[in-house]
């Protein structure tokens, strides 16, 4: 018997096509984003400079732009938020939209009504985009590919997947003071296992050519395959910090500690946390940014935290001006799909 | 009533007698009465006529398949699935005899569960059931479920399904007492903490789609134990559905020390690997989860030298809404029944296993698996048959699949390889088309 092997539609072999697709319309524009994977430098690029021009926003007396007047943003919290929550709803305000906060672990989910139904009951409602944070890796992309694909779905973080605006805001902050990434070394300590800032940090900054990323951390809390995510990995602070001129620090989830992933706060902090002692070893204009809440104490030293080198509070300044961009130029994007 | 019928012309593969050969079958009272044109009258004996007659010209027909894992969803979710429709959607997929997990709500742990279960396949009268036990109660891992009474209530083996067992003591223990009715266990290798509720191949495609994840570890670790519990004890163990290349060498490695070790494999997990799961496609949420192109090839290794005997469906049917969630809150499994055929054809396609070896472990394999006198077309032996067209093309489609899942990622695509009658004990349980009188 010979005959064709079975042709199957196959899932593409290039992992970036899908999801590219599904977070962008026709002419490329954004039309929900879902996750840094996939999306292309110019894109990035674009979302940084519309952020810039937002940034002077917050600067001024009158603070509101109409760009999102008479449209309706949803800030659906699975779990618990209170920075990521509190700016994303400043950033719908300043573009002038209705902003509509639910915090769900009180609300239907509850009840045993299913995130499909809840969302379709919103979409009902006129909504016109949802932020949404979630415990489930790929909440995101499941909301926009099969729940609402007209209403602009905005990842405000899902599991252990991404969390591509925190991404985009660390960006914005380090472009705003290194001016640009090429030749940049930069290191990510701590649990980038369970870290989706980690994720959608290594996939920005390898995407804006920035020389060396690295991550440090013990074998524990190492993402199985990590070289497949173009890093190089360390396990001590020590030769990791070497000449880098950014550190980010994840925070320690409290669950992690006393656990099978570590063995105590004070060990971690001994090893892994940053501290002035340590922090003389990489470049000495090196920044030091945290996504927050912080552990002082733990993955970060209170002098460090609050230090000369420290740009812990740019990253919520700019956190707004970043949000507004990518909000407007999703909604924009949704517009434009739908009139095309 | 039984039927007097003529097989016409089919071409008949039957591993067990190494036979394939275009020629004629007579079926009268549920057996089979004639191999062969006869000498050019076409009757078995004088007085045969017959009551039907199949045109297999062109057609391929081959011992009835028997499925070591197919959910039936009944007790307790049949909403999922019932046993008339998955044992309609069984015959349809050429399934003369389908093998039960215990995991159903209640689970198979008693007689009476078992004796519902099959009184009422026997009156659906599509297939053959055989069931698995429940090897604790509730399958919870702690107590000796009541295998005695299983066994008399018609459980050819028995099982804890995906369910851990609370300790190694009670495993040994269970393992003791099932073997001492000659019970076969079937396990799903699977050590719960190393799994971690993870729902993903622990790799790559996990990492980066921040999925938890399941290491093959957890499969290699338990089935280690059990192979390790099993030669102590002295069972035949039955593995179901490998995933891992690693697993596939154990299982080698204690075959060659002459262990009684015998081990199965989806289709789907011989198809597809974790790449699939890319932009979070919840239809190949699978558990075993799909693991990775070396696993796959691992396994395909693994059926070809027969170290994998038997490929079977893992049949398990959903709602939709069982899918319809972001991927770790999904629920895993396909409803893989009537893409059975098409999926193993492939393997023949493109040169994995010759037709004859494919429909040994589709059929004779598993009979033996499962200790029944089937699987195989012999004088006097019992008709039970599929017969198929290897060449026909059909796209699959929700409305017309009679399983009451439709969770299946092959929906819409266009396949090949259709089942055309499926015959129980010399009655069709299936007919694509009416056939000719």
């Amino acid at each position: 018997m010979t005959k064709e092997p079975l042709q199957l539609s196959s899932p593409p072999t290039d992992a970036f096509t899908q999801s590219t697709q599904l977070q962008l319309n026709s002419q490329g524009q954004l039309r929900h984003f879902l996750s840094i994977n996939g999306l292309s430098k110019e894109l990035l690029t674009e979302i940084l400079d519309t952020a810039d021009s937002f940034v002077s926003v917050g600067n001024k007396t009158v603070k509101n732009v109409p760009l999102l007047r008479g449209k309706t943003v949803a800030n659906l919290f699975f779990e618990h938020s209170t920075r990521t929550r509190t700016t994303f709803e400043l950033a719908a305000k300043r573009l002038s939209a209705d902003v509509l906060n639910i915090n769900i672990s009180t609300s239907a989910t509850s009840k045993g009504e299913s995130l499909k139904d809840m969302l379709q009951n919103l979409e009902a409602m006129a909504c016109d985009m949802f932020v949404i944070r979630h415990a489930d890796s790929g909440a995101a992309h499941f909301i926009a590919q099969h729940v609402c694909p007209d209403i602009a779905v905005i990842n405000a973080g899902d599991g252990s997947h991404e969390h591509p605006t925190q991404a985009m805001l660390d960006m914005l902050t380090i472009r705003h003071h290194k001016k640009n990434f090429e030749g940049l070394k930069v290191a990510i300590i701590g649990d980038v296992l369970h870290s989706r800032v980690a994720r959608s940090e290594i996939l920005a900054l390898n995407t804006l050519g920035v020389e060396e990323v690295r991550i440090i951390c013990p074998n524990t809390l190492l993402p199985h395959d990590a070289d497949s995510l173009n890093v190089k990995v360390f396990r001590d602070l020590d030769s990791g910090l070497e000449d880098v001129d950014v550190i980010t620090t994840l925070r320690l989830q409290k669950e992690r500690m006393n656990s099978a992933f570590l063995p105590s706060e004070q060990e971690f902090y001994k090893r892994y946390g940053l501290k002035r002692s340590v922090l003389k070893l990489a470049k000495p204009d090196a920044l030091i940014m945290h996504p927050g809440p912080m552990n002082r104490g733990v993955e970060i030293e209170s002098e460090v935290a609050d230090g000369a080198q420290s740009v812990i509070l740019d990253q919520v300044h700019f956190g707004v001006a970043v949000r507004m961009a990518i909000l407007s130029m999703a909604m924009s994007g949704q517009t434009t799909t739908k009139t095309l | 009533m039984s039927k007097r019928i003529h097989i016409k012309q089919g071409r008949v593969i039957d591993p067990a007698s190494n036979t394939d050969k275009i020629t004629d079958l007579f079926i009268d009272h549920g057996k089979i009465v004639g191999i062969g044109s006869l000498g050019g009258t076409s009757r078995p004996y004088p007085d045969f006529t017959a009551d039907l007659i199949i045109d297999a010209t062109g057609l391929i027909v081959s011992p009835g398949f028997i499925d070591l894992s197919c959910r039936l969803r009944e007790p307790g979710q049949t909403h999922k699935g019932d046993i008339k429709s998955e044992t309609t959607a069984a015959a349809a997929s050429g399934f003369t005899r389908i093998c039960c997990p215990p995991d159903t709500t209640p689970p198979v742990d008693t007689a009476a569960i078992a004796t519902m279960i099959n009184e009422k396949a026997a009156a659906a009268g599509f297939c053959k059931v055989s069931l698995l036990g429940a090897m604790t109660k509730g399958l919870e891992g702690k107590q000796l479920s009541e295998m005695h009474a299983l066994k008399e209530a018609g459980c050819i083996g028995v099982s804890n399904a995906w369910h851990s067992f609370a300790d190694n003591q009670t495993l040994r223990k269970c393992l003791e007492y099932a073997s001492t009715f000659d019970l076969i266990y079937f396990s799903n290798p699977l050590d719960k903490s190393l799994a971690n509720n993870g729902c993903a191949h622990e790799g790559a495609i996990a990492t980066r789609l921040g999925l938890p994840s399941i290491p093959a570890l957890a499969e290699v670790v338990a089935l280690s134990r059990d192979i390790l519990l099993a030669e102590q004890v002295g069972i035949h163990i039955h593995f179901c559905q490998l995933s891992s290349a690693k697993a596939v060498k154990l299982v080698a490695d204690a075959q060659r020390s002459g262990l009684p070790v015998t081990a199965d494999v989806s289709a789907h997990q011989l198809m597809f690997t974790d790449e699939c799961l890319d932009n979070y496609q919840s239809l190949y949420h699978l558990r075993p989860p799909l693991r990775s192109p070396e696993d796959l090839d691992g396994l395909k290794t693994g059926i070809k030298n027969n170290t994998i005997t038997a490929i079977c469906s893992d049949h398990q049917p959903h709602e939709p809404a069982a899918k319809m969630a972001p991927f770790p809150a999904t629920e895993p499994g396909i409803s893989a029944l009537e893409t059975l055929l098409p999926l193993a054809l492939n393997l023949v396609s493109v040169g994995q296993l010759s037709l004859m070896a494919l429909i040994e472990k589709l059929s004779l394999a598993p009979a033996k698996i499962l200790g029944v006198d089937e699987g195989k077309i012999c004088l006097n032996g019992s008709a039970d048959l599929c017969i198929f067209n290897p060449d026909k093309q059909w796209t699959l489609e929700a409305d017309s699949m009679l399983s009451k899942g439709k969770n299946s990622p092959l929906l819409n695509q266009t396949l090949t390889g259709q089942v055309q009658y499926t015959l129980v004990d010399g009655e069709l349980s299936f007919s694509k088309n009416e056939p000719g009188s």
